[in-house]
């Protein structure tokens, strides 16, 4: 620039010759002063799209839809303090969900650091505890290989985001460019391949036992060729399939062998089967809270056999007999190849039948009323397994994961450790942008649409066609349920119904088409329009009844077989 | 139990606090934590004393694995090993008191390294039982003020 003889790069352009290497197709970010340098020389480049958010926590969950969709890492771009500060909570939530995501943020220049400067804010430290790892660069030296550690970091082992501080000066510091074409680091090497002795050790425990049960994770989504290599071992064994929330889209949701997903808001027969099995085979999942209910009480009687690439979930829930670290495809893999027997699981498969017999997942229909159910169970119809769905946080999450039949991985994005009200709406544009032959269908409640509701502008700039259902039913349902349920029905601050805004209007004033349907007459039609429409994204609004509530339930800290199937009866209530 | 866990860190900034708040955010105790150079000067070793049952142990010890600047985790506690705890004390003492304290110190094979009218201030290096012992045998005096180092540990050679 300006006639620069220099065989050196300035920083800004080190940046986006990293990203280049790393094969950055998109970055989702917000300028600012601190990265002034690195918009100069963003300005001038075609290869790299960048797409214009309108509040940094918005691009930090577009790169984790991105990066869930398409398995490819999620780019953010934001400047210093406040715009660093606005992408915690899509840290957190890629930190919990392991989800691959590179953060660069600007920072104050290095001669200011520690200064109170304007628009300082420590971020390395404030991100410390949530990130897989953080770099602050102090010298433009170091710029390419931080940014190389910092995608080999994020992408491998169990993924997680990462976060790059860069201080305006490093941007505009001039340096060699020289970027290794692989990295190792002394301090970091995450296991793929499971022990081979442990791994027969599981062969052998497959063959001892009646009443196998697979506990499938988001490791088996994450991991390329996983859920190939899960179908095998299941169906050539007639081993039961249950999925945890990440899990979802692991093994075909519609598939004779799936109990579907298991835990609090799991189906009856998936607990039963989890409380009840001789051998639980947990793969890339972690034992979360919200799978076991009460430690104690969970699936007692099991031999457990638990396969994940980090070390650290093991035993850090319920003890088990068979570790096996490393990677669920790698595992899989070897595990089927040990597999040249077959087990006779018949009347384990008719107990669980008669369970599904006994208590199937259902929702009232025929009173005219509409149901979020009801929405789900025709969008999965009509889309046949075939689309990007990304609900949100609350109650139509969980009926999401109860009725839509999921075929296949990366087709459920959720936020499931860290429950982000807001998630949807910019996760589900990320998505849109890594994967353009599918469908991507955000779904919302009516609270947490609101909480990124600004990014619908971002989708209606880029002309992204991406569906957003609103479930409006006029209230914080998850919670009001709790509070119905547990807490005397003193029904505090849940009540949107007078303060929600008209959520036609207001799409229609960012620019997004909109329909609404209050009915269930309406509902087939207005989802084939919005599957239809391609233009643009587009906005359904579906007012459906105010006070559903979602069962089977597992009280929190019960045992998941102490679930409440149905609704209790209203006399019963105080 | 009482667990002394030697780790070997990335001699970088902010290694000690991704240590400590993996500690504070997980709710594990530290009982003492002594960080310092190692024969290679970009790696340090970190002493930790801390507590808890075998399952917190053994997360412990996970965690403390996942985390990128960590180089090496070892349990020293069922080890052959040496551990050793520097204390700086100062005590109140009168004419009559002050080779009493001396004796103490000397039978502590410690060092008196200051001294005023009316207090001594002594350096004692051990096992941190012994420095126990050390500090139970002076508070009678009086003390007015203690600076321990917190235990520093390694494992004793193969034979």
């Amino acid at each position: 620039m300006k006639g620069n003889k220099k065989p050196k790069l300035k920083g800004a352009q080190i940046f986006f010759e990293a990203l280049r290497k790393e094969g950055v197709k998109h970055i989702f970010g917000y300028p600012g002063g601190a990265t002034l340098y690195i918009y100069e020389h963003l300005y001038d480049i075609e290869d790299i799209q960048h797409i214009l958010v309108r509040h940094e926590q918005g691009a930090t969950h577009m790169a984790e839809g991105y990066a869930k969709a398409s398995g490819k890492p999620g780019v953010v771009l934001v400047t210093s303090g406040p715009g660093a500060t606005n992408t915690v909570t899509g840290i957190a939530d890629a930190y919990m969900d392991s989800v691959p995501i590179v953060v660069f943020t600007g920072q104050v220049p290095t001669s200011l650091i520690g200064n109170d400067a304007f628009q300082e804010a420590d971020i390395c430290g404030i991100t410390r505890p949530i990130t897989k790892h953080n770099f602050l660069v102090k010298d433009v030296e170091e710029l390419a290989l931080t940014i190389k550690k910092a995608f080999y970091i994020a992408t491998t082992g169990k993924p997680g985001p990462v976060v790059v501080d860069i201080p305006k000066n490093v941007s505009n510091s001039y340096a060699e460019f020289e970027y290794p074409e692989t990295i190792e680091l002394k301090t970091y090497k995450p296991v793929y391949h499971g022990h081979p002795n442990q791994i027969k050790k599981a062969a052998e425990a497959i063959k001892n036992h009646k009443k196998p049960l697979l506990y499938v994770g988001g490791g088996v989504v994450m991991s390329e060729g996983a859920s190939e290599q899960l179908f095998k071992l299941a169906t050539k064994l007639n081993i039961p399939v249950t999925m945890t929330l990440q899990g979802l889209g692991a093994f075909p949701g519609d598939h004779e062998l799936s109990l579907g997903m298991l835990g609090m808001h799991g189906t009856y027969y998936a607990n039963k089967a989890i409380t009840d099995c001789d051998l639980l085979i947990a793969v890339g999942a972690r034992f979360d809270d919200r799978v076991t209910g009460k430690l104690d009480t969970f699936s007692r009687h099991s031999y457990k056999i638990h396969i994940d690439i980090d070390p650290s979930t093991i035993d850090k829930n319920v003890k088990v007999n068979l570790p096996i670290v490393g990677d669920s495809k790698n595992i899989l893999e070897e595990l089927n190849k040990y597999i040249d027997f077959t087990i006779d699981t018949s009347e384990w498969l008719k107990q669980i039948d008669e369970w599904k017999k006994e208590c199937p997942l259902a929702y009232t229909k025929g009173d005219g009323k509409l149901r979020t159910e009801y929405v789900i169970d025709v969008l999965s119809n009509l889309t046949k397994g075939e689309a990007i769905i990304v609900p949100d946080v609350g109650q139509h999450q969980m009926w999401v994961a109860q009725f839509y039949k999921f075929k296949y991985p990366r087709t459920f994005i959720t936020s499931g450790g860290l429950g982000t009200m807001g998630f949807s709406v910019p996760a589900a544009i990320g998505a849109a942008f890594a994967v353009k032959d599918k469908p991507v269908i955000s779904i919302s409640g009516d609270g947490g649409f609101q909480m990124n509701i600004q990014e619908l502008i971002t989708a209606a700039y880029y002309k992204i066609p991406v569906k957003f259902f609103i479930i409006n039913n006029g209230y914080l349902g998850m919670v009001r349920q709790w509070q119905e349920l547990f807490h005397s029905e003193k029904y505090s601050f849940t009540n949107l119904q007078t303060i929600n805004p008209d959520f036609v209007k207001v799409s229609e004033a960012m620019g997004v088409k909109a329909l609404r349907c209050d009915n269930v007459d309406c509902v087939e039609d207005v989802i084939k329009q919005a599957l239809e429409y391609n233009e643009g994204p587009i906005t359904v609004e579906f007012r459906v009844v105010k006070e559903d509530m979602v069962y089977p339930m597992v009280p929190a800290g019960a045992s998941v077989s102490d679930m409440i199937v149905k609704r209790l009866n209203p006399e019963r209530m105080v | 139990m009482r667990h002394i866990i030697s780790v070997l860190v990335e001699n970088k900034f902010g290694a000690l606090n991704r240590v400590s708040s993996m500690f504070s955010a997980r709710g594990y105790n530290i009982n003492s934590i002594s960080i310092g150079e190692t024969e290679t000067p970009d790696v340090s070793r970190m002493t930790i004393v801390t507590e808890g049952d075998e399952k917190i142990i053994d997360q412990i010890i996970k965690q403390l694995n996942r985390l990128i600047d960590v180089i090496k985790v070892i349990d020293l506690t069922n080890t052959k090993m040496v551990a050793r705890e520097l204390l700086l004390i100062s005590v109140f003492c009168q004419k009559g008191t002050r080779s009493e304290i001396v004796d103490i110190c000397e039978i502590f094979q410690g060092k008196v390294v200051d001294i005023t009218h009316n207090t001594m201030s002594l350096e004692i290096t051990g096992p941190p039982e012994k420095i126990d012992a050390a500090i139970d045998l002076l508070l009678p005096y009086g003390i007015k003020e203690i600076a321990r180092s917190g235990t520093v540990a390694m494992k004793r050679g193969d034979k």
